[in-house]
Formats: C-alpha cells, sequence, structure tokens
C-alpha cells in the first residue's frame, strides 16, 4: 500500500517536470481553458447576483393603491372592507400616510431631501396581495380597483421582478449551452495534447509494453498529465473571475455611491470553486482518458 | 487452460504444437512447427534472415498470436491468453532486440531500472538490482551515461542487462551479435553462458556461423518457416541432455 502510494507520488512528480518541460506551450493550454472556463463562470457569477436583486424586490406579484389625499377616515374603513372581502385578494396591507413617511426617511437614503419637506406628501396606501399571479387578471383586478371611490391612484408591482425572473431563466438556459460547448472545447484541447504527447513518447510506451507493463502503469502519467492541466485551467479561471470582480467591484463602488446605496458583485463561494475546480479537473481527465484510449489501445499489437 | 491444453511434462517451460503464423495478405512465416525446450536448455534458433526467427520468438512473448496451433510458455497457452495478462507473462521473460529499443531520453541507469519501475520495485532494492545487473555486463562506470554515447557492443550489453535486472526465468534473444564483430560477440556468448549456469533458460536466434561454431548444444534450424528435418528429429531431444529418461524408455 505505501509502495503504491510512493508509486502515484513518483509519476505526480514525473508528471509535473513533465509539463515544466514544455512550458510554454503548457501555460498556452491551461490560458485557453481558463478563458474557455472563465466565461460560463463569469455569467455564472453575474446571474448569481442579478438573482440576487430580484430576490430582493418580492417575486410574488403585489398591487399598491394609493388613496387620494382627500380621502376620510370612513372612506378608507369602507375601501378597506371592501378589499377584504373581494374573491381574487389572498390579503390586505393598509400603510397609513405616517407610517410610509418615517420608513421612507430609514430606507431610500434621501433622508436630506425628505428632512426638507414641510409636510407628507404621501398618501394612506393599502398593499394588496393577490390570490393570482397571470399577468392579465392582475391587470384587469387593477382597472378594477381604480373605479372605487377615493382611489386616486392603483399600481401593479413586481412584474418587472417576473419579467427578471424569465430572463434569469432564459439566461440559465444560455449558460447551459455555453458550458456544454466549452467542456467539449476542453475536452478537445486536452485530447489532443495527449495525442501529441503519445506520439512523441511512442517509443517508451512501446518498450514498456514488451517489458510487461500494464495498462495502469502505461495510461497513468498521461491521466495525470490531463488531470492536471483541467485543475490549471480552473484555477486560471478562477483567477480570470476574481481579477475582473474586483474591477468591476470598484468601478461600482463609485456607481452606487451616487445612488446612496451599497450594492456589490459577490464573488463566487467556495461551493462554486470547488465544483469549477473538481469539473475542470475531471475534465482534463475524460479528454486525456479518450486520447489514451484512441491512440495507445487502438494501437495494441494483436 | 483446459481449452486444447497439450499434455506438457512439467519442466517444458516452452512448448510448440504444429504453430503455424500467418500474416495478413497470407505470408506464411511459419509452417507447422513443433518443439519443446526445457527448463535450463540453451538453445539457438539459427536461419537466413526471413526463414521465421524472429517471428517465433515473438510468438513466445506474446507479441504475436499463432494462427494455428499452441503455444504453451510456463504453461500458459499464448493464443487464448486474456490480454491482461500479457504483461505479467512478459516479467517472466528477458527480452533482448536486436535493434535494442533503448531510451535515448534517459541515463543508461533510468534505461535499466524501468522494468523494475513496472514490475513496481521499491526504490532502494531497484538500485542494488540495477547496478547488479550493469556489473554484470560491465557497464557499472557509464550507470550516468546516455546510451547514445555507448557503443554497439556497448548498448548491445545494456540491452542485456535490463533484460535480466528482472531475474526472469526465460531469456530471448534476437541476434544478439548482429553487426558487433567477433571480440564482443564472444563476450557477450560468455554473459550468456554464466546466465545459463544458474539454471536460466536461453532461447537465441542467430545467423552467426562464428558463434554456431562455439556452441555444441542443441540447435533449431528454420528454412523458409519451417524446421530442417535434423532439427525436427532434435525437437524433443531436450530431456535426454538433461537426464530425464521417464519419457524415453
Amino acid at each position: 500500500m505505501i509502495i503504491g502510494i510512493m508509486d502515484h507520488a513518483r509519476v505526480l512528480a514525473r508528471t509535473i517536470r513533465r509539463v515544466f518541460r514544455t512550458p510554454v506551450s503548457n501555460a498556452l493550454n491551461v490560458l485557453v481553458i481558463g478563458i474557455a472556463l472563465s466565461l460560463p463562470a463569469g455569467i455564472y457569477v453575474v446571474l448569481k447576483n442579478l438573482e440576487r436583486v430580484a430576490g430582493q424586490a418580492s417575486s410574488a406579484p403585489q398591487l399598491s393603491l394609493f388613496m387620494s389625499m382627500s380621502a376620510s377616515k370612513e372612506a378608507i374603513a369602507h375601501i378597506e372592507k371592501q378589499l377584504k372581502q373581494h374573491t381574487a385578494i389572498e390579503r390586505v396591507e393598509f400603510v397609513p400616510r405616517h407610517e410610509a413617511f418615517a420608513q421612507l426617511k430609514l430606507t431610500s437614503g434621501l433622508a436630506d431631501v425628505m428632512g426638507s419637506l414641510k409636510e407628507n406628501p404621501l398618501p394612506d396606501a393599502f398593499i394588496i396581495h393577490p390570490k393570482l399571479t397571470h399577468p392579465e387578471r392582475l391587470e384587469a383586478l387593477r382597472d378594477e380597483l381604480r373605479t372605487l371611490p377615493h382611489v386616486d391612484h392603483v399600481q401593479l408591482d413586481s412584474a418587472w421582478a417576473h419579467k427578471l425572473g424569465a430572463l434569469i431563466k432564459f439566461a440559465n438556459l444560455v449558460i447551459w449551452l455555453v458550458s456544454v460547448l466549452l467542456s467539449l472545447a476542453l475536452v478537445a484541447i486536452t485530447f489532443n495534447t495527449i495525442r501529441l504527447q503519445v506520439l512523441t513518447q511512442r517509443d517508451e510506451i512501446e518498450i514498456s509494453k514488451l517489458l510487461g507493463a500494464t495498462r495502469a502503469f502505461i495510461q497513468r502519467p498521461f491521466l495525470y498529465f490531463g488531470l492536471l492541466q483541467g485543475l490549471l485551467g480552473g484555477i486560471t479561471a478562477w483567477l480570470i473571475i476574481t481579477v475582473s470582480m474586483a474591477l468591476l467591484n470598484s468601478y461600482l463602488a463609485n456607481l452606487t455611491h451616487l445612488f446612496a446605496s451599497n450594492f456589490t458583485l459577490q464573488a463566487l463561494s467556495a461551493n462554486d470553486i470547488m465544483t469549477l475546480l473538481l469539473f475542470s479537473a475531471y475534465l482534463g481527465w475524460l479528454g486525456a482518458w479518450l486520447s489514451v484510449n484512441l491512440h495507445v489501445w487502438r494501437a495494441e499489437i494483436k | 487452460m483446459i481449452h486444447a491444453a497439450p499434455i506438457i511434462h512439467p519442466n517444458k517451460v516452452i512448448h510448440f504444437s504444429q504453430v503455424s503464423k500467418r500474416y495478413p495478405g497470407g505470408y506464411e512465416a511459419l509452417k507447422n512447427i513443433s518443439f519443446e525446450i526445457a527448463e535450463g536448455e540453451m538453445i539457438f534458433l539459427t536461419g537466413h534472415s526471413g526463414a521465421g526467427k524472429s517471428t517465433l520468438l515473438k510468438l513466445i512473448a506474446a507479441i504475436e498470436r499463432p494462427s494455428s496451433g499452441s503455444v504453451v510458455v510456463r504453461g500458459q497457452n499464448i493464443a487464448t491468453l486474456k490480454a491482461g495478462a500479457i504483461p505479467f507473462l512478459r516479467r517472466n521473460l528477458g527480452l533482448i532486440f536486436q535493434d535494442h529499443k533503448l531510451l535515448f531520453d534517459r541515463s543508461v541507469f533510468d534505461n535499466v531500472i524501468l522494468p523494475l519501475q513496472i514490475c513496481g520495485f521499491e526504490h532502494r532494492e531497484s538500485t542494488k538490482r540495477v547496478r547488479a545487473a550493469l556489473d554484470k555486463v560491465g557497464l557499472l562506470k557509464r550507470e550516468k551515461s546516455n546510451p547514445i554515447t555507448l557503443s554497439g557492443g556497448e548498448q548491445q550489453r545494456l540491452c542485456i542487462a535490463r533484460a535480466i535486472v528482472n531475474r526472469p526465468a526465460i531469456l530471448l534473444a534476437d541476434e544478439p551479435t548482429g553487426n558487433l564483430d567477433s571480440g564482443y560477440a564472444n563476450e557477450i556468448l560468455a554473459i550468456f553462458k554464466s546466465f545459463n549456469q544458474v539454471g536460466v533458460t536461453l532461447l537465441i536466434a542467430t545467423h552467426d556461423e562464428n558463434v554456431l561454431q562455439q556452441f555444441n548444444g542443441r540447435t533449431l534450424a528454420l528454412v523458409h518457416g519451417s524446421l530442417t528435418p535434423e532439427s525436427a528429429a532434435q525437437a524433443i531431444t531436450g530431456e535426454s541432455n538433461l537426464g530425464n529418461l521417464g519419457k524415453l524408455r
């Protein structure tokens, strides 16, 4: 067992030496793999952040109903009763105008502007959670509520969040397509690298076979090489994304400061990084395995 | 090995029974060859180039498979041997090639250690064995050299060191003295005799008349893929050399 581990360690050491024997071409390979992987991984990061934004706004549709400024308390109570009895409405929240004003002061970052106002410009409002989600039915409900007395304005919220959600689903599909295509490219790159190695080491393979080398012994260094190249490519992709995110975030810091918000792009999580590295290592191994099978064993002496 | 297993005397390490080898295209390299080699024998395989000597050696090492007949090496039938078992058969054979098949991207030492790495020997033990093998062929002082810097005779001896480092039971040599002057050839022959004295079975293919004249043991002569009548008559007399009279009685 210990000898077995030592063998693997020796093969790994030899593989690493082999990588450094042709440093430029191997570095270029790793870079190509890194760039290829950073594309889908980069889109993934952007999407994850978009999803986060969309998640901050409730993704369930809401209607906001604003009363006219002149509406009396009785009129408001009457409307509330009507809304609560409405069959298409799940739940109703009443937001009194003074509460809305206080909250706006706290959250919007426009405290300076709000403080300079002489009186509260906000009306009393209801937040309506409808039972239905279909956009056309929601619009019909909105139009119906508009006709109620003392209602100034009804607004259908969160429709944009829905649209964004649909867009994210579409983009997820794009990620999948791009990932599959670029994974194939990664496999092809490793396949070709290993093919060239097999060609240059034809003698060694041939002689090893004659001296009693097993299949595992001969293919091990090639598989290790593929694995290592894939892994280094994955690390390169991770670096590319991290550097790009740092650049984008420093720009975003300026931008969001203007909007008194502190939104920053979230980098890849530890889980994402593990997945990226394992996946790229696996693809490298796969490319090497395919190549060895085609170029070493198909040429088997019969 | 139940499949068509010929009855083989336990000390027969190599057994050919009605073996033919046809290559795609119809060329018949070996025709109906039958012979046996007992453990500890040293046998020369002679014939002009193209007579089938190399093909016969390749059959023993499972580099080629017979078209018909059975080749049994150390109890294993080459015709039916699974691909996965071939490496383990070859580890019991020492192969010495006409073209040496050395690796010029590494030192003399690293060439000889290759079979031990393949078998998974521990490094310190391997080092000892490599030095012993190199000492045996007189190349110990050249262990750090690149094989390309060695003379033809030295390269041949390096090939022998690599073949014996694993301490195989059988040595197969294809034209080991080809292209060497007679001084070198005698040296190599002396090395082979010393292996034979410690019990190694040797089968040496050669067309070198000088070598054959110095040798008075059994020879197998091939002509156009067939054993000559004299050789065929000797094909199973190996056991009488060993004084095993059981079968002759």
